[in-house]
């Protein structure tokens, strides 16, 4: 590996070393991070998966009931009848911090407390079954909403497991390897210099002595 | 603070929900169906948007930009057309970001 070029002094030493202390400790944690948020990603994907499909499958029935109420009524009166809601939902939303990330938790409101609120029409000009369409998919959207809820925090927490893995990855086979690589180059250079230190002075005492004593 | 939720696709698919108190956007291919969207999703008061699977594939490139920023939840749902898996494999996508590999492949 490509070694960065680094000063081989004492100071910059003590600076990798404590450097290294940093990159590791993170390096553990990040990577504790990443398994903890992979298990909760794997629980709440495989409860997003199972509430996926039911809701698919009963969105189906409920199109399937629209479709046999248009049978019997004109798409003006269909129109008429669907277009001029007398209820609305509000949805207000909280943030629940798991692992570092903030996924969303939707609390729903409607705007009136009945729950017949939902058929916005006089029952004397639409189909019955118009009713029971209206009301299978009242019944789906509690469930719609939790899936918006659970898809979203897959999402957002598929995002950040991606980065911290990349990080880790980072730190593991980069930062860390090219540091210690760093340090023992210095370690080695300031051992080098020690030695050659000692030799000298080892070659200085011997001229003196020569100079004093004669041998 | 209220948001309102948004439900965007073909109109037989989505008249359904305006009764129950959505709002319904009519997404027209077309016409200014794109525009329509991008809107949609820069407008702060909704914060949950529903996606029939037939409008989703056209529109996967704004779906995509979203997919990371914490609101709003866009979330893909089967238009009376039919299921078309577009939906499940939304999930898939979530997965194999996040594991590598599709774990859950059946």
């Amino acid at each position: 590996m490509a070694v960065k070029q680094v000063n081989p002094t004492r100071m910059e030493l003590t600076r990798l070393k404590k450097k290294l202390n940093t990159a590791t400790r993170g390096h553990k944690l990040l990577k504790d991070k990443r398994d903890e948020l992979m298990r909760r990603f794997l629980e709440m994907v495989r409860e997003n998966r199972a509430l996926r499909m039911k809701v698919e499958e009963s969105l189906r029935e409920a199109n399937l009931n629209f479709v046999l109420a248009k049978t019997a009524m004109s798409d003006e009166a269909m129109k008429a009848a669907l277009l001029a809601p007398k209820q609305e939902v509000y949805v207000s939303t909280s943030y629940r911090n798991v692992m570092s990330v903030d996924i969303p938790v939707f609390d729903t409101k409607t705007r009136t407390p009945d729950p017949n609120d939902i058929y916005s029409y006089g029952f004397a000009f639409t189909s019955a079954d118009l009713d029971g369409a209206v009301k299978s998919l009242s019944d789906i959207l509690p469930d719609l909403i939790k899936l918006a809820e659970i898809e979203k925090s897959c999402q957002l927490m598929a995002d950040e497991i991606e980065k911290t893995r990349r990080r880790v990855n980072a730190l593991e086979h980069v930062m860390i390897p090219e540091t210690r690589e760093q340090i023992r180059y210095i370690t080695r250079k300031l051992d080098e210099n020690e030695r050659s230190t000692q030799t000298r002075l080892m070659k200085v005492k011997d001229m003196m002595l020569q100079q004093a004593h004669g041998y | 603070m209220s948001n309102r939720i948004a439900v965007v696709g073909d109109k037989e698919s989505i008249y359904g929900f305006a009764a129950l108190g959505l709002d319904p956007y009519v997404f027209d291919p077309s016409g200014d169906g794109f525009t329509m969207f991008k809107k949609l999703c820069q407008n702060e008061s909704y914060s949950i948007i529903y996606v029939t699977e037939a409008a989703a594939a056209m529109l996967d490139k704004e779906i995509e930009k979203y997919r990371s920023a914490p609101s709003p939840a866009i979330i893909l749902i089967p238009g009376v057309s039919g299921n078309t898996g577009e939906g499940l494999s939304a999930v898939r996508k979530s997965v194999e970001k996040a594991v590598g590999s599709d774990i859950f492949n059946e």
